[in-house]
């Protein structure tokens, strides 16, 4: 089943539980970043009279994952998008093509890293809540079956529809993401990216990938043909010249009629 | 004895003496303090000069290659045979260079190699991964005849020689690939690429103008060898190529115009934006002014000329190399980058490396024609003069009982 949280941007009361547990978790130094960084995965941020926490948002079609060459990081089926720092280059392909902008790297060190919230997935793949769940003390962030919090956040939303947006993110932005949003306002007030496209993002990319084996068999067979032709041509035309300057002497043409065939594959 | 060697240090010398010492530092910083300590890249920007420069210009400037090995071994248009050794030269030199900017700028450069094992078929930058490597072979044994006659080593030569067709076609098929395919890295970020820049053509974008550019650099490439090593090279040759870059400009011209018109993108040119500056700034002086140039028949029979009107398009495919990567990306991140000192250092260094080999590989390597009356006799057939000549002597072998 794939696992997601909802987090309800009405309810949060910026108590900051959740970045406290996620440092511990994660045993990460303390920081005072402004934003998401190397040393913190979540944050929680004051927005007008809402309080609204930005993490990975784990898309059920990630970017990050689909232009990593080395396939270092990777959609898990139960719902996180997790990273094997053996694999990585350092490309930071999938910071430029975060469409949320959530990985972060560790620019001051010699050897860096990628660095995101992974969704606790060594909790959550054997069913247990990640940490900033667990320690959520008004329910704002809620952690379950991805399907059934959408039921709820549709129930919360037709039950109080004055309370609510009709609309709960991330339920289609860029194909779909496991954390989903609730909130009062419009999203764009709060900070959230506007005109995010419905399509999974890895589809613009593959629509011109998957056409390339094609490429290269048609344009080589093309290019190869063409070759063939004009090389042909010119051996003949060679061939013309030399019987021409020895007097039509048939015997003098070319020794090679492999060669003569296929035209010169090889040049001087 | 001080004396004597301040003598032998010219003005140039020296320069690239400073240049070469710089880079060390440079190095030094980078591998060893980290990215952090020698870039003003950040988590909102993580791509800046190294990748928009070194790479993706560093592989454009380098499209002379597969273009002229294609024309002179598929086309057999032999007439650009002279200028070959050297347009392969500078296109190895390139794909060397970005293959070094690339070491710059991954966090673990020495794990460059793991997409040879660890693979992720979705992913364009595990293409471009491949295409790097593989062209780079490619480049290296379309270059090693040059190396293997200066050695005098008849036997591999002639090996490379005898598959050089489908080395070719190879060559121009991984660099098709590699150049529309630094295009379509920025496939994946619409509404974050300005849309004067994101189009879902930005793959055939990128190829067209890799091809005026990649041609404009061996007349720029031609004019300074000229006058740096006195070696000769024709004029009716590089104005053939003029023409040809005329129309490429023309056909990218229409490309660009149509797209923003097929994207209802063209308001954005007058909104006079920072974004809109810089485009017409790339079209203008990139495009429409040496499409201009080229089309004049003056232009392209003198030297000064042909000089200028590539050196336009090259620069012009630079800026918008960098408008691709790094103007349209800025205000969509939301944080301001301007490459530090060390990342325009770093450049100017690999740049400075690239012109010191190329100097010593026209020394050293048979890189231009020798004698250019050799040239001529072993192309005169295919000149119309020659060929009034095979007529008469055909007719006189016809003549012949």
């Amino acid at each position: 089943m794939r696992k997601g949280m909802l987090i309800d941007t009405t309810i949060c009361v910026g108590c900051q539980a959740c970045e406290e547990a996620c440092r511990e978790k994660n045993s990460l130094p303390e920081c005072n970043q402004s934003d998401l960084s190397a040393c913190k995965f979540t944050k929680v941020f004051e927005r007008g009279e809402y309080y609204v926490r930005k993490m990975c948002m784990h898309c059920l079609e990630p970017a990050c994952a689909s232009v990593c060459p080395v396939g270092a990081l990777r959609k898990l089926e139960e719902g996180p998008v997790v990273y094997d720092e053996d694999k990585c280059i350092g490309c930071r392909y999938c910071m430029q093509a975060c469409p949320f902008q959530i990985p972060t790297y560790e620019w001051s060190k010699a050897l860096p890293r990628v660095r995101k919230c992974w969704f606790c997935y060594d909790r959550v793949l054997v069913g247990e809540q990640p940490a900033c769940a667990a320690e959520c003390p008004t329910g704002a962030t809620l952690f379950g079956n991805r399907e059934d919090l959408l039921a709820e956040a549709r129930r919360r939303i037709v039950e109080s529809p004055d309370q609510y947006q009709k609309h709960i993110f991330g339920e289609r932005e860029v194909g779909g993401t496991s954390m989903l949003y609730l909130a009062a306002v419009p999203f764009e007030q709060i900070g959230f990216k506007s005109g995010l496209i419905e399509k999974p993002l890895p589809l613009l990319t593959w629509a011109v990938l998957s056409k390339l084996p094609d490429f290269v068999l048609v344009g080589g067979t093309l290019l190869g043909g063409v070759a063939w032709i004009i090389n042909r041509r010119m051996t003949l035309e060679e061939e013309r010249i030399q019987q021409a300057k020895l007097g039509g002497n048939r015997d003098a043409k070319s020794r090679n009629t492999l060669s003569r065939l296929l035209g010169r594959l090889g040049k001087d | 004895m001080i004396k004597k060697l301040i003598q032998r240090m010219t003005f140039w010398k020296l320069v690239l003496a400073t240049i070469f010492l710089m880079g060390l530092y440079i190095s030094y910083v980078r591998f060893f303090k980290g990215l952090g300590a020698s870039t003003g890249l950040s988590d909102k920007f993580p791509w800046g000069l190294w990748v928009g420069f070194d790479v993706l210009c560093g592989v454009g400037l380098a499209a002379g290659g597969f273009t002229i090995t294609l024309v002179v071994h598929v086309f057999n248009l032999k007439k650009y045979k002279p200028i070959l050794p050297a347009t392969v030269l500078s296109a190895f030199l390139g794909y060397l260079l970005v293959n070094a900017g690339l070491l710059f700028d991954i966090g673990r450069p020495y794990r460059v190699w793991h997409p040879l094992i660890m693979w992720n078929p979705h992913s364009v930058m595990f293409e471009v991964a491949w295409c790097v490597m593989l062209y780079t072979a490619v480049l290296s044994m379309e270059f090693s005849p040059l190396v293997f006659e200066r050695l005098n080593w008849e036997k591999p030569k002639k090996i490379v020689k005898s598959i050089t067709i489908p080395l070719v076609i190879l060559g121009f098929i991984l660099s098709s690939l590699h150049q529309s395919s630094l295009g379509t890295v920025f496939l994946i970020v619409p509404g974050r690429l300005h849309p004067l820049w994101y189009s879902p053509i930005l793959p055939l974008m990128f190829f067209t103008s890799a091809i005026a550019t990649g041609l404009s650099m061996v007349i720029f490439e031609s004019y300074l060898s000229r006058r740096a090593f006195k070696k000769r090279l024709e004029l009716d040759l590089l104005s053939g190529l003029g023409r040809v870059i005329c129309v490429v400009l023309a056909v990218y011209f229409v490309l660009k115009m149509k797209d923003l018109y097929n994207r209802g993108a063209l308001a954005f040119l007058l909104d006079g934006s920072h974004e809109s500056k810089m485009f017409a700034l790339e079209m203008v002086f990139g495009v429409v002014v040496p499409l201009i140039l080229f089309s004049q028949r003056k232009v392209r029979e003198s030297q000064g000329g042909l000089f200028i009107a590539s050196l336009m398009v090259v620069l012009g495919f630079v800026i918008n190399r960098l408008n691709v990567s790094i103007t349209g990306m800025l205000r969509s991140s939301g944080v301001n980058y301007f490459p530090s000192w060390m990342e325009i250092g770093a450049t100017v260094f690999l740049v400075a490396v690239g012109f010191a080999l190329f100097a010593a590989a026209v020394k050293y390597l048979p890189v231009f024609p020798k004698e250019e009356a050799n040239a001529e006799r072993e192309f005169a057939y295919l000149t119309p003069k020659r060929a009034n000549s095979i007529g008469s002597l055909t007719a006189e072998a016809e003549a012949k009982p």
